[in-house]
């Protein structure tokens, strides 16, 4: 019934588009039909989008925020790369959101965002992204889109199979993607096999604040764990990831570690190892990493290092874990939204290989095992295998759904997205990208609720799209309609850094909750200046403390004098403002820092330590309003032996 | 005259809602505001439309040099006119009941009518007189002078009632729920004299 009303609305949809377009004169034969690809993705100024797609920066550490189906970017989320528009990363209030276990990391590589949901439907509190260099996960504000708490993930190295979260949001994964000795030693690399361990982490988010905590690290063997993907609906309760390199082979990996004529998905029972670790089971074992958490009343972060992990070894909690064999090397692992089936496509192979959780089950309870590996109990093939998907295609990547019964999963090397039926395994449709697609992703497309309305292609190779920019092209997405029987392309649109993975959800359910301003009266930065009078100067030794406002279109004060070079100048800035949209900018010259951008009713910190002699500016960066331009102001720097009086003036 | 009274006493009870709705709404918008800014005008002070309103406008009015918008302590109307409103509803009450007493007739009744039409004028010229100062007066060293096209200084005083347009702004000014009230309350105290005539009449004939 529900996939009917779904049909109904798109049908409805179509039907307006097509009327509309009548409207217009064009007429209703082929013709017509593509041209109303263009009214699909028009959105008229003054109209807003469907819906909204996260997309991850990859190499650019961030998220990146768009608008479907008109591909417009709204907004680039700083997350584990330092921002210099904002100042994330660079204000003294975001610096410890980048704070880790081996120092301050400005960069990651930022792969595969997922919204929070209940129920195994998307719930729009907040988003999560893995970074894999260094490893870490976010959570990022669905109310502010701000990155709101990392925390790093001890044991692990190439955070990859993250960040994919439960169905009510009770963990966040993050599988390792590279093995490592644990703890971390000085030993020779080939004796990788049986020495390194693969650290797949489960994080509890409170359900209330989303406060990020590792509850336990499941010490598997070392493979190589490449994606995840939580059960959903019947299979609620476990969690699948998909191995490589269970040769364990340590060098030249494109051929060593493709001599198994099957790896495995591992699928772990993380209720059962919850039950054994509430019950004071695991190993709490020293390690060292970093919790980091922007608190928005102070709108300042702190960051805290944490001594010590627990870890559970997958062979004391039997029937926890077992390995589920899959042609050589999968990559994407996915969950339909029934549960049912859990698709490991085999990056080098043709074909799809779709397990049954049932009969998963079935094999489980008779004991139906294939051997085992380093203890853990291999499911025989045949015994758990729902179909095949023989498609033609090379090199399937990943898998969404639609709701509506469908399948769509990419494929590398034959650069097509293939649509195929759950349950019959036949191929539908197929439709080329261009080039080289890796993710895809529907709306929702992970979760019990998919909105089958749009595919967003992912692809890696831009080349002959766009007009060219160089050698060096920004990567392309590709918008298909999924309405139909046929999958139609309708528009593509360059994205910024190499989304690797998207995460999309209706307008409807965000925006509306989009938050506006940050009251001034809930400020409670410890150096804010809430009303004009607050504003001064104080030194402290050579560190010298500015409380400074903006409002359109001063600073308060705007003279400065009794700065000496050798000083550590802290401007701690406020924004008067409580107006939506209206942040101003603060650079002073010679800072070897970034400029900040300051929010309505938020307070930012910037420091500069003057190194010459001189009347020194500063200038609001963003244009904010008619008197932008007069909106400046200078600092005296006197030498390190004067002794001049600290004062500071406005309109004097 | 005993309904009569009973309708004289309610009619100046409405005037009540003074207390709790606005009097008057201005609301400024544009293309570029979607969402308008906007004042409400309360009988003891001026509030936002949205919470953060009046600061919104003062800042875009302090271009033109126009003043901040009073606040309640700024004004002497803000305390009196609580007062003016509270003294009529007991006074309209208070002859609404000496009515139905039968102590005194319906020409009262046309006589409280009377006075309060009498302050509701002097209200609103007052209110006027306001609007034009808060219009016209502007600070000298303001940051842009505008002018009209005959060379005299541009007014930002808002219509009393009615729309109007200023700069790229259209100003939409009209009486709300407190206004209504009133209104409504006034109009009750005519009909209750209309019926205590008419009840007068009938006995006599
Ligand atoms: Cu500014």
């Amino acid at each position: 019934m529900k996939n009917y009303k779904h049909y109904l609305v798109a049908l409805i949809g179509s039907a307006l588009l097509f009327s509309c377009g009548n409207q217009n004169g064009k007429s209703s034969s082929n013709g017509a039909l593509n041209s109303s690809n263009a009214e699909k993705v028009y959105v008229a100024p003054g109209e807003q989008d469907e819906f909204y797609a996260f997309m991850s920066g990859g190499y650019s550490g961030n998220l990146t925020v768009y608008g479907l189906p008109s591909g417009r970017m709204f907004k680039e989320i700083p997350v584990f790369s330092q921002f210099p528009t904002s100042g994330y990363g660079y204000s003294e209030e975001t610096k410890p959101m980048l704070e880790t276990s081996f120092g301050f990391v400005p960069w990651d590589d930022s792969h595969h965002p997922d919204i929070s949901q209940t129920e195994g439907v998307l719930d729009g509190r907040w988003i999560f992204i893995n970074g894999n260099n260094t490893p870490r996960i976010a959570r990022i504000s669905l109310t502010t889109f701000e990155t709101e708490e990392i925390i790093e993930i001890p044991n692990s190295a190439g955070n990859h199979s993250s960040s994919f979260i439960t169905e009510n949001t009770e963990y966040v994964v993050a599988g390792t993607r590279f093995s490592v000795p644990v703890p971390q030693r000085d030993m020779p690399i080939n004796e990788y096999k049986s020495n390194f361990k693969g650290a797949l982490s489960f994080i509890s988010v409170d359900p209330e604040h989303g406060h990020m905590d590792i509850k336990f690290q499941l010490m598997m063997p070392g493979f190589n764990y490449d994606l995840s993907h939580p059960g959903r609906d019947k299979s609620h309760g476990w969690f699948f990831f998909t191995t490589y390199n269970t040769e364990e082979a340590n060098s030249l990996l494109e051929v060593n570690a493709s001599q198994n004529d099957k790896d495995f998905i591992a699928a772990v029972n993380w209720k059962k190892i919850e039950e054994y670790v509430n019950n004071g089971g695991g190993t709490m074992m020293p390690a060292n990493y970093a919790h980091n958490v922007y608190d928005e009343a102070t709108h300042t972060a702190t960051s805290t290092m944490k001594k010590e992990v627990l870890t559970v070894d997958p062979l004391k909690v039997p029937g926890a874990v077992y390995f589920l064999p899959t042609p050589k090397s999968p990559h994407g692992c996915d969950v339909d939204p029934t549960g049912q089936y859990i698709i490991g496509n085999g990056k080098l192979s043709a074909d799809l290989t779709v397990h049954s959780f049932d009969k998963m089950i079935a094999a489980i309870e008779g004991k139906k095992f294939d051997g085992e590996a380093y203890g853990i109990p291999i499911l025989k093939f045949e015994d758990i295998l729902a179909g095949v998907v023989k498609s033609g295609g090379l090199g399937p990547l990943h898998t969404e759904f639609d709701g509506k019964g469908n399948a769509y999963t990419t494929f590398f090397i034959t650069s097509e997205v293939v649509k195929w039926k759950l349950g019959t395994w036949e191929v539908i449709d197929r439709k080329p990208t261009f080039y080289s697609v890796g993710h895809l992703m529907i709306p929702g497309g992970n979760s019990r609720k998919p909105f089958g309305k749009y595919v967003v292609a992912m692809n890696k190779i831009t080349k002959d799209r766009y007009l060219p920019t160089g050698p060096e092209l920004e990567h392309s997405a590709q918008l298909y309609d999924i309405t139909g029987e046929k999958m139609e392309l309708i528009y593509d649109f360059p994205t910024h850094g190499e989304p690797h993975y998207a995460a999309g959800i209706p307008a409807s359910i965000l925006a509306p909750k989009s938050q506006k301003i940050y009251r001034l009266d809930d400020n409670k930065h410890p150096y804010a200046a809430i009303t004009p009078d607050q504003t001064r100067v104080e030194r402290k030794g050579n560190e010298v403390h500015i409380y400074m406002s903006m409002i359109r279109s001063h600073f308060t004060p705007d003279n400065i004098e009794g700065v000496k070079v050798g000083d550590k100048v802290y401007f701690h800035i406020t924004n008067h403002e409580q107006d939506f949209d209206v942040p101003h900018g603060f650079a002073m010259i010679g800072q070897n820092t970034s400029e900040l951008l300051i929010m309505p009713g938020q307070t930012k910190t910037s420091v500069w330590e003057p190194k010459k002699v001189g009347v020194w500016p500063f200038y609001c960066t963003d244009f904010c309003s008619a008197l932008h331009q007069e909106m400046q102001g200078y600092v005296r720097v006197s030498p390190a032996d004067a002794n001049i009086e600290l004062t500071w003036t406005l309109g004097e | 005259m005993k309904k009569a009274s009973i309708v004289m006493m309610v009619g100046s009870l409405l005037l009540l809602g003074l207390y709790f709705f606005p009097l008057w709404n201005i609301m400024l918008g544009a293309p570029q505001y979607p969402e308008p800014l906007g004042m409400n005008i309360y009988i003891d002070g001026i509030k936002g439309f949205n919470e953060f309103d009046i600061q919104n406008i003062d800042g875009l009015n302090h271009y033109i040099g126009m003043k901040t918008l009073p606040k309640p302590e700024d004004m002497w109307e803000f305390s009196a006119f609580p007062k003016v409103i509270g003294g009529m509803v007991f006074l309209g009450v208070l002859i609404g009941f000496l009515g139905f007493m039968g102590k005194v007739n319906h020409k009262w009744f046309l006589g409280w009518l009377i006075l309060m039409s009498v302050l509701g004028v002097l209200g609103m010229y007052d209110f006027n007189a306001w609007m034009t100062d808060y219009g016209t007066n502007l600070d000298p060293h303001a940051i842009m002078k505008l002018a009209n096209p005959d060379g005299s200084p541009m007014s930002y005083k808002p219509p009393l009632i009615g729309k109007a347009k200023m700069l790229n702004f259209d100003v939409d000014s009209w009486p709300r729920a407190g206004a209504y009230m009133m209104f409504l309350g006034m109009l009750l105290t005519f009909v209750a004299y209309i019926m205590g005539k008419k009840s007068r009449n009938t006995k006599t004939s």
